[in-house]
């Protein structure tokens, strides 16, 4: 039989893959069907974010948090909030902690609810995306109601929160929490003891909690893992140290119990998210500090050096001695940190975006070889890939 | 001051004073300032060593001083799951210096330093695949450098008749406006016309 020689096909998955996530450039070298080596082109995304908020005031900064990891914007502004504080050492009045705890969970909600829907799109379960959709619209409702906008709020500001919580939405959150629960049972019917679910998921894409470590995972990558490590838990910010809650930890590392890890976070975030509600004392939002938070606009028909300070602050801001922090905040991905880093002006004069997403992503040759072409759409989906923060 | 921190950093000192050029603390983070050759070392030391056991590589970034002598800084953060710490090591490095790749030691290094090489043009020897990372290909410059204007210098669109993606220079079809708010009476450095009398004022007239 005559020897033939087979070479190893390269192809390419996306820009433009509804699999992708977005717009991922996988180059993959295949061999027959097994991936033998997958290398991502990333940056198709990049904005420049960082060299931009070289270029605003602080205040300014916080809505390009947003755009980051548009699927859970509080948590990152929630970060760069902490690292401003930390360099101004501010800190917010304790109904601004709780409302921000607060939000941060619902974010973590909103992120999973997209993930594991779109996960299982990805491996071929389509109700479950058509049922969480609808629950993320009420989800962004709540967003609206406290910010004016569905995605891009900008409401974590450095010193606190922009404003109070109106009427009656703590008794709608509330009502939120009791109903939710069913929903989450719903999907987890179908989803978790699903024949086909666990084929596409379990025992793919494995790394243990050492390899999880060394690649730099956080969140439910790293606890998928067995790595029982939350910042809400180990450095505690805001008033997690208040809140009893659990960690969900994952056996084997593969897709299956990252999805697991997700799914009871999310139960989690519900029990967190009553106790917010009740332990929440009445008070200020903000700062009360006039040449960090703004006056009120009433305030602003009276008072001269209330218009004063609503001028300056919204022209030139807030100046911030200099020094440099790194501030991180458990993201529903993992560890979202901001490095800034001060010279005095109003104006970073760097700042640094730590996305977790980017060390999942550049994992993906490591996690992916060896596995089928199929389990790396299934991989991909369980990282909980979001371009806006890898690519910036 | 957190009393372990301090422990670490004076632990540091006496374990490898080679490496380590300065240790110092910031709004209770810990910095250490490491000999650029000695990166590598130091972060393998910072990894197995029992008392620090610092297994996450969170990220590589540069910093840019144009005014320096050694104009960047590359900035590596380091988390112990175990103890629960963090750690900034700092490396100094010139324009056109070359610092050892910690690749080989932690993975997650690999694309953080091609993110630095990509944004602030630092090589990094022995790096299995220093490519550019996020930047458009065939990209000419380091964007985060501070010379590095924030409009660029090229601009693309498609061409409807050559039916392709064109690369032009910049046209900005308004002068880009760099605000200046600063205050006059903090920070800024403003010469009033005329005004020269209030430092001799100040000098000689008491």
């Amino acid at each position: 039989m005559a020897v033939t020689e087979i070479k190893n096909l390269t192809m390419n998955f996306g820009p433009q893959h509804p699999a992708a996530h977005g717009v991922l450039r996988l180059v993959l070298e295949m061999d027959g069907e097994i991936v033998e080596r997958a290398d991502p082109h990333i940056g198709l995304l990049h904005r420049g974010t960082e060299k931009l908020i070289e270029h605003k005031t602080y205040l300014q900064a916080v809505p390009y948090f947003d755009r980051l990891d548009y699927v859970s914007p509080m948590c990152q502004e929630h970060a760069f909030a902490l690292a401003v504080e930390q360099l101004l050492d501010i800190a917010p009045p304790l109904r601004g902690q709780y409302i921000r705890v607060l939000y941060s969970e619902i974010t973590r909600i909103l992120n999973h609810l997209l993930n594991i829907s779109a996960f299982a799109l990805d491996v071929g379960a389509m109700t479950p995306l058509l049922w969480w959709f609808e629950e993320r619209e009420v989800l962004m409702e709540f967003y609206e109601r406290v910010s004016g906008a569905r995605l891009h709020s900008a409401y974590f500001r450095p010193g606190g929160v922009h404003r109070d919580m109106p009427d009656g939405l703590a008794e709608d959150i509330m009502e939120f929490i009791e109903r939710f629960p069913a929903m989450i049972d719903d999907v987890e019917n179908l989803l978790t003891e699903n024949r086909i679910f666990k084929q596409r998921t379990v025992d793919i894409g494995i790394a243990t909690a050492e390899q999880a470590m060394d690649w730099g995972f956080s969140g439910p990558m790293l606890r998928g893992s067995g790595v029982a490590w939350d910042l809400r838990k180990s450095e505690p910010y805001d008033v997690y140290d208040k809140m009893d809650f659990d960690i969900p930890v994952g056996k084997n590392g593969d897709c299956y119990d990252r999805y697991l890890v997700r799914l009871e976070e999310m139960r989690q975030s519900l029990r967190i998210m009553k106790q917010c509600l009740e332990q929440m004392p009445e008070g200020p939002v903000r700062s009360t500090d006039p040449k960090i938070s703004p006056p009120r606009r009433a305030e602003m028909k009276t008072s001269m050096e209330a218009l004063i300070h609503h001028f300056k602050l919204y022209t030139e801001g807030y100046h911030v001695e200099p020094g440099e922090t790194y501030n991180a905040v458990e993201a529903p991905k993992g560890e979202f940190g901001v490095y800034v880093v001060s010279d005095g002006s109003n104006k970073p004069y760097r700042c640094k975006i730590r996305a977790p997403g980017f060390a999942f992503l550049q994992a993906t040759d490591f996690l992916g070889k060896g596995y089928m072409l199929a389990d790396v759409v299934a991989i991909v989906g369980s990282m909980d890939i979001v371009f806006g923060e890898i690519d910036r | 001051m957190d009393q372990n921190l301090q422990d670490l950093g004076d632990y540091l000192k006496n374990a490898i004073p080679d490496a380590v050029e300065t240790v110092t603390y910031d709004r209770d983070q810990l910095i250490v300032v490491c000999k650029a050759d000695e990166i590598a070392a130091l972060l393998t030391y910072l990894r197995d060593d029992s008392n620090c056991l610092f297994k996450v590589l969170l990220d590589i970034c540069g910093v840019d001083f144009p005014e320096r002598e050694k104009r960047f800084e590359v900035v590596y953060h380091l988390q112990s799951l175990r103890l629960n710490q963090r750690i900034r090591v700092k490396v100094e490095c010139g324009e056109g210096d070359i610092i050892p790749s910690v690749s080989g030691v932690f993975s997650s290094a690999n694309w953080y330093e091609r993110e630095t090489w990509d944004f602030y043009g630092i090589m990094f020897s022995d790096h299995p695949d220093l490519r550019r990372l996020l930047t458009d290909y065939g990209f000419d410059g380091h964007p985060l450098r501070k010379d590095f204007p924030l409009t660029g210098y090229v601009e693309v669109r498609y061409d409807e008749e050559q039916k392709r993606v064109l690369y032009e220079p910049v046209k900005l079809t308004q002068a880009f406006r760099s605000f200046d708010f600063m205050s006059p009476w903090e920070g800024a450095e403003y010469i009033l016309p005329g005004d020269e009398k209030a430092d001799e004022a100040a000098d000689g007239g008491s």
